[in-house]
C-alpha cells in the first residue's frame, strides 16, 4: 500500500525513541499547539500517518503528523493538551528535545484517488491529520477534481491554523466551510455542525472520495450524511483513535474487532468499520 | 526444529538425569516444573530431584489442588498456573534508559538477553502457544528483539502428556496432546509396575546431538506402542470439550448476545485468565524518572484487556463495562485472532478455567452462546 511507509520497521529496537530537537513552537489556541521537529534520520511519511512522541520522563503518545509530506525533514505535529504527556509536550520550546518513533500506520489514500473530487471533513483537532492532505492537494491540484474542506470547532477561539484558513478561503478552486457550535456576536460565519454545510459544496458523488477526522460521534454522523449525498461508503475514509502503547502491533491496546488501529489504521475505509462501530464499547 | 524424524530411543530415569546434565553442559539454563507454593511452577532446575516426583493435580473451574500419586511419575500432572510465556515474553522488562545532560539526551536500549534457556517438559499445547506468540512478536512487520533472542536461544524438551487435566481441551483446539513439531527432544513417560523409562524422539540437530551424548537404547515396538497408548488415553480423557471450527462467525455474529450480560454478573475483571493464558501478549509501558529528572526509564509489563485503563482515551475508557471487557477477551482469543494472525488464540490448556476465581469456563460460555447445553457439547 503506497500510503504506508514504515522506515522504523527495520530498527533493531523499535520501542526506543530518538531524541529529536524542537525547531519551532506555535500556540494555536488555548489548548492546542504545534511544533516542528528536525529528525536526525529523515523518514518519508504519507499524510495520515502518525508518530509516537515521548516527553522526557513523562510518557509517550501517538500524534498524527500535521505537516507537509513533501518536506519530511520538518516533522510537524499539532497537539491538544488533555493529559499528562500532551501537557508536558505543550511546555516545550525551540531547542528542547522530544523522543520520536515513527512514522506508523496507514494514511489517507490520496494517491489512489487521483482524478476524483475530494471532500475533507474535520472536527476539532481532527483538522491536524487532514492538513497534510490539503498540502498534498494544493501541490498536485491539477491531478484532482473539485476540492472541498469542512471544518467544525466548538467556538471561534478553538479554531486552529487560522492564518491558513484565511489563505485557503482565498485559494481558487478550493471550497472551504467553517462552522462553530457556539459563538458570540462577533462571529459572522456558520453556527452549528459541519454536516449541513455539505449541501453548499459542489462535488459529483459518483466520483468523490471523502476523508473524515474527528470524534467518533462526529464521523459517524458525517459518514451518514455523505452516504445520503450519494457517496459510496467504500470511498469514505475515517481516521480512528484508540489507546496505544507501542504502535507496532504488540501491545494489543488499540484493537478494534479484528483491526489494530496502529497498523491496519488509523485510516480505515468506512465500509470496513461501520458494522463494528454499531456495537457499543467494542 | 522439525517433526520427529527417526526411530525413537529409550532412556531410564538415570538417563533423564544424564540428559539434563548434558543440556546444562552445553551452556543451557535448564527450566522445568518444580513444586512451589502448592503448585507446579516452572523454575530453574539442577537435577531431576527438583521435579515434582510422585505428585499430580486436580483441576476444575476455580479449583487447583496437588495430591500424591501412587507412583513415582516425574511428569504426572497437567499444566500449572504459569506457562513458558514468563521466560520468552517477560512479565516486566526494562526497554531502555535515557539520560539528559544539558542539551544532550541519550537513549540506551536494553540489550536483548544472551542466555540460552532449555525448557524441560513443554506440553503440546504450550508449543502451540509459543508458535502463536512467535507469530505476533517476531512474525509480523515489527520484531520484539527481547522475545526473539530468548526464543532463538531456547531448547525445547517437549513432553507428551500422560494425564489430561480436569480443564484440558487441547484435542478440541487441535493443539495436543501429542507433540508433533516445534521441539528439539520429545519425551513420553512410561510407567508400569516394574519399569520407569522415557521414550525419546528428536526433532532437531541439536536434539540429536544431545541424545548422542547420553546412554540410550533403541525403543522396542512394545515401548513405542506403550507411548502411543499413553497419548491416546490422554486424548480420550480431556476434562473439557469445545467445538472450535466455527467460532469466528459464531461469536462475531453474537456480539449482543444476552450471555455477555450474564457472564458479566460473575466476572470480577481480575485479569487472572489473561495472566495465566500462554498466548495473551498484551503489555503496557511505564515511564519513570529519578528525582533529578535527568534520568528516565521505560518498562514494559504484562497488561490485561480486563483493566479499565487498557482502553482509556481522552474522555474515558472505550470498554467501561465488565460485559465489554469479557467480550473483548473472548472474541479476541477465539475469533478475531484468526483474522489477525491466521489461527485461534486458544490452545485448550484450560488455565483460564482453573484460575478463574469464580470458575468461569470458556467452553461453557461458548456453549451458551451457541445455544446448546453443556451436556450436548460433550458429545460434539
Amino acid at each position: 500500500m503506497p500510503q504506508t511507509l514504515k522506515a522504523c520497521a527495520t530498527l533493531p529496537h523499535p520501542m526506543a525513541p530518538i531524541m529529536t530537537p524542537v525547531t519551532r513552537f506555535i500556540r494555536e489556541s488555548e489548548e492546542v499547539f504545534t511544533f516542528d521537529l528536525a529528525p536526525e534520520q529523515v523518514a518519508p511519511f504519507m499524510p495520515g500517518q502518525f508518530n509516537m512522541l515521548y516527553a522526557f520522563g513523562v510518557g509517550e503518545i501517538p500524534i498524527s503528523i500535521s505537516g507537509d509530506s513533501h518536506a519530511p525533514e520538518r516533522l510537524t505535529h499539532t497537539i491538544r493538551a488533555v493529559g499528562p504527556v500532551s501537557a508536558a509536550l505543550g511546555k516545550l520550546k525551540a531547542g528542547d528535545r522530544v523522543g520520536l518513533r515513527g512514522p506508523f500506520g496507514v494514511g489517507w489514500p490520496i494517491q489512489e484517488y487521483k482524478g476524483f473530487d475530494v471532500l475533507l471533513i474535520a472536527g476539532g483537532i481532527g483538522l491536524a491529520p487532514l492538513r497534510p492532505v490539503i498540502y498534498w492537494l494544493l501541490r498536485h491540484r491539477a491531478a484532482y477534481g473539485r476540492v472541498g474542506v469542512l471544518y467544525g470547532a466548538r467556538t471561534p477561539d478553538d479554531l486552529i491554523f487560522r492564518a491558513e484558513l484565511e489563505e485557503w478561503r482565498r485559494t481558487p478552486d478550493f471550497q472551504l466551510g467553517v462552522a462553530v457550535e457556539r459563538a458570540g456576536p462577533e462571529w459572522t460565519g456558520d453556527v452549528g455542525y459541519v454536516t449541513p454545510l455539505l449541501s453548499k459544496l459542489r462535488f459529483d458523488p459518483a466520483d468523490t472520495v471523502a476523508m473524515i477526522c474527528g470524534p467518533e460521534v462526529m464521523f459517524r454522523a458525517t459518514a451518514l450524511a455523505l452516504e445520503d449525498a450519494g457517496i459510496a461508503d467504500s470511498r469514505i475514509f475515517v481516521s480512528m483513535e484508540r489507546n496505544m502503547k507501542c504502535a507496532i502491533g504488540h501491545c494489543g491496546h488499540c484493537q478494534f474487532g479484528p483491526h489494530f488501529i496502529c497498523k491496519d489504521g488509523p485510516v480505515h475505509p468506512y465500509d470496513r468499520v461501520r458494522n463494528l462501530l454499531s456495537y457499543r464499547e467494542l | 526444529m522439525a517433526k520427529a524424524d527417526e526411530a525413537a530411543a529409550v532412556i531410564t530415569v538415570e538417563g533423564l538425569q544424564d540428559l539434563l546434565r548434558a543440556i546444562r553442559a552445553r551452556g543451557y539454563r535448564a527450566i522445568g516444573p518444580t513444586l512451589q507454593n502448592q503448585a507446579i511452577v516452572y523454575d530453574d532446575i539442577e537435577s531431576i530431584d527438583d521435579l515434582p516426583r510422585g505428585w499430580t493435580d486436580e483441576q476444575d473451574g476455580g479449583l487447583y489442588r496437588l495430591t500424591r500419586r501412587e507412583d513415582e511419575a516425574l511428569f504426572g500432572y497437567s499444566v500449572g498456573p504459569q506457562s513458558w510465556k514468563k521466560f520468552l515474553h517477560e512479565p516486566r522488562l526494562r526497554l531502555w534508559t535515557a539520560e539528559r545532560r544539558g542539551e544532550d539526551t541519550s537513549v540506551t536500549p536494553e540489550a536483548p538477553p544472551s542466555d540460552r534457556l532449555a525448557f524441560i517438559g513443554v506440553r503440546a499445547c504450550e508449543i502451540r502457544a509459543i508458535e502463536i506468540q512467535d507469530r505476533v512478536l517476531v512474525g509480523d512487520l515489527y520484531v520484539d528483539p527481547h522475545y526473539k533472542a530468548r526464543r532463538e536461544g531456547a531448547l525445547i524438551v517437549a513432553l507428551n502428556c500422560g494425564k489430561a487435566g480436569g480443564t484440558c481441551f487441547c484435542v478440541s483446539m487441535h493443539a495436543g496432546p501429542r507433540v508433533k513439531h516445534g521441539f528439539d527432544i520429545a519425551l513420553t513417560e512410561l510407567l508400569d509396575g516394574t519399569e520407569h523409562v522415557f521414550l525419546v524422539e528428536t526433532g532437531s540437530d541439536e536434539g540429536r546431538a544431545i541424545l548422542e551424548q547420553i546412554p540410550h537404547d533403541l525403543a522396542s515396538s512394545r515401548e513405542v506402542d506403550a507411548a502411543e497408548a499413553v497419548i491416546a488415553q490422554t486424548a480420550s480423557s480431556m476434562g473439557r470439550q469445545m467445538r472450535s471450527d466455527d467460532l469466528n462467525e459464531l461469536l462475531m455474529n453474537n456480539l449482543e448476545h444476552p450471555r455477555w450480560n450474564e457472564v458479566a454478573t460473575r466476572c470480577l475483571t481480575c485479569a487472572n485468565c489473561t495472566l495465566v493464558c500462554p498466548t495473551c501478549f498484551c503489555t503496557s509501558v511505564e515511564d519513570a524518572s529519578d528525582l533529578t529528572g535527568e534520568r528516565a526509564e521505560r518498562w514494559r509489563r504484562w497488561d490485561s484487556c480486563f483493566t479499565m485503563d487498557f482502553s482509556y482515551i481522552h474522555g474515558g475508557s472505550v470498554r467501561a463495562s465488565t460485559k465489554s471487557r469479557y467480550r473483548q477477551w473472548m472474541t479476541h482469543k477465539l475469533a478475531t485472532w484468526i483474522d489477525q494472525f491466521g489461527s485461534s488464540g486458544c490452545v485448550g490448556c484450560g488455565r483460564c478455567i482453573t484460575w478463574c476465581p469464580v470458575g468461569i469456563d470458556i467452553t461453557e460460555e461458548v456453549c451458551a452462546i451457541r445455544g446448546c447445553d453443556a451436556s450436548a457439547e460433550e458429545s460434539v
